[in-house]
C-alpha cells in the first residue's frame, strides 16, 4: 500500500493567515530544507474548502490543506516506498511532524501557528488499491491500531472519498 | 509511477470502448519505448501532445528562486521531449466537446484530480478541463479512467483539431436559430483522429454558435466557425474561416453565407485537407489557418476548398448523424414550475438570481451558471455538482469558455433549493458574466510561455472588485476583464472590454512585470472586434488603472453608451493619457513590491534572468529609445483610428525600424542610418546570430520586421495595417526582451 497521506490539524489557538505560508514554502525550495525534490508552490486559497497552499515536490507534496474548512499540514506521499505498511505510515507521519515543527519555528509565524499533534487524519491516495470501504478498513485497522497505539481511530468519509481515518488522542 | 497504474487496464476492461482502448495501449507502449530510448525525443513529444499530455513550467529542470536559477535534480535524466525532463510534472488537457458533461464524468474528474493532480480541476477558455502536476507515467491509467466514462484526451494538444466548442446554452437559448449541440458533437468525433487532420503544421480550432449577435461561441476568433442559420426553412450554417488570436490576431473571414447541414462535415473535412496540404509546416509562427487564408485570399481559399470537396471520397458519417438530430433533445428531470414570487428566499438569492440565472426558452426552466474563481474547482465541489445534477436535472452540465460551469433545465421552483446546495458547496458566488468574473489563462503559475502572473492579477482583481460589489454596478457591472500571461492570448484578452497580457520591462536595473492594456474589445457579436494595446503598466498598478478607467466610464457615459463606444468617442490618445499616470516604477529601495508579481513573492524574472548587473543605477539610452518606439506604435493606432491608413502603416513600420536601430546602437554605439542598412545590419547581428530570437517563437518577430521592410511604401488595406500595428507592437516587445536578455547577469546555476 503506497501513497499514504497524513494531515495534522491546526490547533484552535492558531491565528495565521494561510497566505503567509506562500513565501515560507518558496523559501523551503530555495533553502532545500526537505529531503524531497521540491519543485514549485501552488496557491488555491481562492477556492473554498480546497487544497490551500501546496509545496509541490517530486516524491511528495506538503500543503497547508483546507479541505472541509479544516486547516492542517498535509503530507501527500506520491513516490513509491519500500517497506511494510507501518514503515510507510511512519515515514509519512514523521515527515508531516517534521514539517509542523519547522513551520511552528518559522519566524514568519512568530508563535501564531500551533499544530495539534493529537488530531490527525490518514488517507490512502489510491482508490483502486484502497477504496473507502469496510473491507479496506478491516484490512488496515489492525495496522493503524498498532501504529497509533491507544488512539481512537475511526473510518470517516463517504464511499466516493479516499480511504480515510481520523486519529485522535485525548 | 503508481503501483495501481498497471491494474486499471484489467479493472476497467471492456468498459473502455474501441478505438480508445487500443489508442491508450499504443501510448503506454510508446512511453515504455521512450524509457528505453527507442523513440526519438521530438517524436515522443508530439505523440504525447496529441494525447493531451502537455509540458509545464520548469520542466527543463531550471527554476529561478528570485535571485538564482537552480537546477531541479529529478531522479531520472531521461526526457519526454527536447529540453523536457521525464520526471517533471506536466499538464493533462482533457477534451470536453461542446463542454458537455454528466455526473459520472464529474466524479471521475474529481477522483483523478485527487489521485494524480493537486486536488483541483481547471476549466479552460476552450471548455476543456486541465489537471496539473501529472507524472507522464501516470497518464495511461488516467486516460483509461476517463475513457471508461466516454472522455478522451486525444488531440487535446499538438498540431490537431482541438476541442470543438459551442454555446453552453445551445438548445435552451432564447435567441438561437436552432440547437447546434448535435452538430458540434458530430464534427468533434468525425474529425477526431481523422487521417486528413494528421498533417497540420499547427492546431485548428472549431466553434459553433446558435446565434449571430451573441458571444457565447466566439465564432470569429476561430479557424472554422459556424453560426446556425436557415434558408427556406432548411438548416445550415454561416461559415467563417481563418480567425485566431495569438501574436497576430485576425478576425475570421466569411467563407459562405449558407452551408447546408449535410455539407458542414464534408466542407470542414475539405478545409482540413487544404490546410494540411498547403498550410505552413516549417515555420510554426505562420502555420495557423489564418495565415493560409490571408496568403491565398478568401476567394482562392474558397475555390480550393470547393475543388477539394468535389474529390472527397464519400463518407456515410457526413450525414448519418442527421437522422438523430431532429430527435435530439435534452429533457428535464422535474416538471416546469415557476419560481414563487413573494415567498421568502434564502439570503443572497436575489443577487445570485440576477447574475447567475438564465431563463430558458422553455417556460418554467432556467440555466444556472456556477462562477468559478479562475476556472478552478475542487474534487469535493465536483462531487457536490454531480449530486445536484442528479437531484434536480438529468445531468445536463456544460463547461463554458468563460471558465464556468452551467446546469441546464432547472425547474424554476427549485432555484432556491439549488442555490442553497450550491452555497453549501461554495459554488454560489453571484458574479457570473460580470466584471468580477475575470477570465485568465494559467500564466506563470504553470505555463511555460507565461511572462507575467495572469492568475495572480485575475485573483487580485476578483477580490478587489467583489469587495466593492462591482458586479452590481449598473454601468460597469457587465464589463468583461480577461487576462493572458503573454501575447499568445489564451486568456482571450482581445475580446474583453478591459484586456491585459503580460510583458516585462527593464526598470532601474531590474526586470519588472507589466501588463499591456487593451481597451474596447468586443465580446458580443461572436467576438466582433478586437481591442488594441495602448501601453504597458506595471503589474502592481493594474488595479488602480482599472479603477480610473471604470470611474471615468461611469462618470462620462452618455445615455446607454457601450464601453466600446465610449472608448471610441474619447479616442486612443485620451485612453493612453489615462494609463500614463500609472507607468512610473519607483526604485527598488522605495517600493520593492513592484519587482515581484501578484501571488509570487520571488523577485520577478523572465526565464533565468536574475538581478541586473548594475541594479538600480544604470538607465541605457535604449530604454528611452524603445519607449519612443512604443509611442510611435501608439501614434500609428491613432492615425488608423483617424482613417489615415497610409500614415498608420508608415509609422508602425518606422517604429520597428527604430527598435532595430536602437538595438544596433546598444551594441555598436554607431547606429546605421537608412532603412536598408538598418535591416541588413539587424539581420546579420541579431537574426543570423539568433540573439534576437524569442525562446518560444524564435525569429518570428524579426521576420515580421523584414516583411514590413519589403512591403514598405506599398499600399496596405486598413486590415493589413491593423495587423502591421500588432506586429510592430510585438516587435518592440521583442526588442525589450532581447535587451533584457543581453543586460541580465548570467544566471548562476546551482544544483
Amino acid at each position: 500500500m503506497d501513497h499514504i497521506n497524513v494531515k495534522i490539524f491546526l490547533d484552535e489557538s492558531s491565528t495565521i493567515n494561510p497566505a503567509d505560508i506562500v513565501p515560507v514554502f518558496h523559501r523551503w525550495i530555495k533553502e532545500t530544507v526537505c529531503p524531497e525534490v521540491l519543485i514549485d508552490v501552488a496557491e488555491y486559497l481562492h477556492v473554498p474548502a480546497g487544497p490551500g497552499v501546496l509545496l509541490i515536490g517530486h516524491e511528495a507534496n506538503y500543503s497547508l490543506d483546507n479541505r472541509e474548512n479544516k486547516l492542517g499540514l498535509l503530507y501527500n506521499r506520491k513516490a513509491k516506498l519500500e517497506g511494510t505498511f507501518q514503515q510507510k505510515l511512519a515515514q509519512a507521519h514523521q515527515s508531516a511532524l517534521t514539517a509542523c515543527d519547522r513551520l511552528e519555528a518559522d519566524p514568519a509565524f512568530a508563535g501564531k501557528l500551533k499544530f495539534n499533534r493529537k488530531s490527525l487524519e490518514v488517507f490512502v491516495n489510491d482508490r483502486l488499491l484502497a477504496p473507502n470501504t469496510a473491507e479496506t478498513w478491516k484490512t488496515l485497522q489492525p495496522e493503524l491500531a498498532a501504529y497509533f497505539q491507544g488512539a481512537k481511530i475511526e473510518k470517516v468519509g463517504e464511499p466516493r472519498d479516499l480511504f480515510r481515518v481520523a486519529v485522535n488522542r485525548d | 509511477m503508481r503501483p495501481s497504474n498497471s491494474q486499471w487496464k484489467a479493472q476497467l476492461g471492456a468498459s473502455i470502448p474501441e478505438p480508445m482502448a487500443s489508442e491508450i495501449d499504443v501510448f503506454e507502449n510508446e512511453i515504455a519505448l521512450r524509457m528505453q530510448g527507442k523513440i526519438e525525443d521530438r517524436i515522443f513529444a508530439e505523440t504525447r501532445l496529441r494525447r493531451g499530455a502537455y509540458g509545464q513550467r520548469y520542466d527543463n529542470g531550471q527554476r529561478s528562486d528570485g535571485t538564482t536559477t537552480r537546477t531541479i535534480v529529478y531522479p531520472s535524466t531521461n526526457t519526454k521531449g527536447p529540453g523536457t525532463l521525464w520526471d517533471a510534472p506536466g499538464m493533462m488537457r482533457i477534451k470536453i466537446p461542446f463542454g458537455g458533461l454528466d455526473a459520472v464524468q464529474l466524479e471521475v474528474l474529481a477522483d483523478l484530480a485527487e489521485e494524480y493532480s493537486d486536488g483541483i480541476a481547471h476549466i479552460t477558455t476552450r471548455q476543456d478541463v486541465q489537471l496539473h502536476f501529472i507524472h507522464i507515467e501516470d497518464t495511461p491509467a488516467l486516460m483509461r479512467r476517463l475513457a471508461a466514462v466516454g472522455i478522451t484526451t486525444r488531440e487535446a494538444c499538438g498540431n490537431s483539431v482541438r476541442n470543438v466548442t459551442a454555446c453552453p446554452i445551445a438548445g435552451v437559448c432564447r435567441t438561437q436559430t436552432f440547437d447546434v449541440t448535435p452538430y458540434s458533437k458530430a464534427i468533434a468525433y468525425f474529425l477526431l483522429g481523422h487521417p486528413d487532420c494528421q498533417t497540420f503544421g499547427r492546431k485548428l480550432k472549431i466553434a459553433f454558435s446558435g446565434c449571430k449577435d451573441e458571444a457565447c461561441a466566439l465564432v470569429r476568433l476561430h479557424d472554422i466557425g459556424a453560426i446556425a442559420t436557415t434558408r427556406d426553412s432548411k438548416r445550415g450554417f454561416e461559415l467563417w474561416v481563418g480567425g485566431g488570436l495569438g501574436p497576430v490576431p485576425q478576425q475570421a473571414r466569411l467563407y459562405e453565407e449558407f452551408v447546408a447541414e449535410e455539407e458542414i462535415l464534408p466542407i470542414s473535412q475539405a478545409i482540413c485537407r487544404v490546410f494540411g496540404r498547403l498550410g505552413e509546416k516549417k515555420n510554426r509562427n505562420t502555420a495557423r489557418l489564418k495565415f493560409l487564408v490571408s496568403k491565398l485570399g478568401i476567394e482562392e481559399f474558397r475555390r480550393l476548398v470547393v475543388e477539394e470537396r468535389k474529390i472527397l471520397p464519400f463518407d456515410a458519417r457526413w450525414t448519418d448523424y442527421l437522422k438523430d438530430v431532429a430527435a435530439y433533445k435534452e429533457e428535464p428531470l422535474k416538471p416546469a414550475q415557476l419560481l414563487q414570487i413573494g415567498v421568502a428566499q434564502p439570503e443572497g438569492f436575489a443577487q445570485w438570481h440576477q447574475n447567475n440565472v438564465y431563463q430558458q426558452r422553455q417556460a418554467g426552466y432556467s440555466t444556472v451558471t456556477i462562477a468559478l474563481p479562475l476556472g478552478d474547482l475542487t474534487a469535493t465541489q465536483l462531487r457536490a455538482l454531480a449530486d445536484i445534477s442528479r437531484k434536480y436535472i438529468k445531468e445536463t452540465i456544460r463547461t463554458t469558455v468563460e471558465q464556468n460551469i452551467v446546469l441546464r433545465w432547472i425547474s424554476e421552483a427549485d432555484l432556491p433549493a439549488v442555490f442553497a446546495e450550491l452555497k453549501a458547496a461554495g459554488l454560489s458566488t453571484p458574479v457570473a458574466g460580470t466584471i468580477v468574473d475575470v477570465s485568465s489563462c494559467p500564466g506563470t503559475d504553470t505555463c511555460k510561455l507565461g511572462i507575467a502572473s495572469s492568475r495572480g492579477l485575475a485573483g487580485e482583481l476578483r477580490t478587489r472588485l467583489a469587495a466593492k460589489n462591482a458586479e452590481m454596478d449598473e454601468t460597469i457591472g457587465g464589463l468583461r476583464i480577461k487576462v493572458s500571461g503573454c501575447f499568445n492570448s489564451c486568456g482571450q484578452h482581445h475580446v474583453a472590454d478591459l484586456g491585459f497580457y503580460g510583458v516585462s520591462r527593464n526598470k532601474n536595473g531590474y526586470t519588472v512585470p507589466h501588463f499591456q492594456v487593451l481597451l474596447g474589445g468586443e465580446w458580443a457579436n461572436n467576438a466582433g472586434t478586437y481591442g488594441l494595446a495602448i501601453g504597458a503598466v506595471p503589474s502592481k498598478r493594474i488595479p488602480d488603472t482599472i479603477d480610473l478607467i471604470t470611474t471615468r466610464f461611469r462618470t462620462e457615459r452618455v445615455d446607454k453608451e457601450t464601453f466600446q463606444s465610449w472608448v471610441k468617442r474619447i479616442g486612443k490618445a485620451e485612453c493612453k493619457k489615462m494609463i500614463d499616470g500609472f507607468t512610473a516604477v519607483p526604485t527598488h529601495d522605495e517600493d520593492a513590491s513592484y519587482y515581484s508579481d501578484w501571488g509570487d513573492p520571488r523577485e520577478f524574472s523572465i526565464g533565468d534572468i536574475g538581478v541586473g548587473e548594475c541594479a538600480g543605477e544604470v538607465v541605457y539610452p535604449i530604454d528611452f529609445e524603445l519607449v519612443a518606439c512604443e509611442r510611435e506604435v501608439f501614434e500609428a493606432q491613432l492615425a488608423l483610428e483617424a482613417g489615415n491608413v497610409e500614415k498608420a502603416g508608415r509609422m508602425a513600420y518606422e517604429s520597428m525600424l527604430h527598435g532595430a536601430q536602437a538595438l544596433l546602437k546598444f551594441r555598436f554605439t554607431l547606429a546605421p542610418e537608412g532603412a536598408d542598412k538598418i535591416v541588413e545590419d539587424f539581420r546579420v547581428n541579431y537574426f543570423d546570430t539568433e540573439i534576437f530570437f524569442d525562446p518560444f517563437v524564435k525569429g518570428k518577430f524579426a521576420q515580421d520586421f523584414f516583411k514590413a521592410h519589403e512591403e514598405a511604401g506599398k499600399p496596405r488595406t486598413a486590415e493589413k495595417t491593423h495587423q502591421l500595428i500588432e506586429e510592430a507592437q510585438l516587435f518592440i516587445e521583442a526588442c525589450y526582451s532581447c535587451h533584457a536578455r543581453m543586460t541580465a547577469t548570467p544566471a548562476k546555476v546551482t544544483a
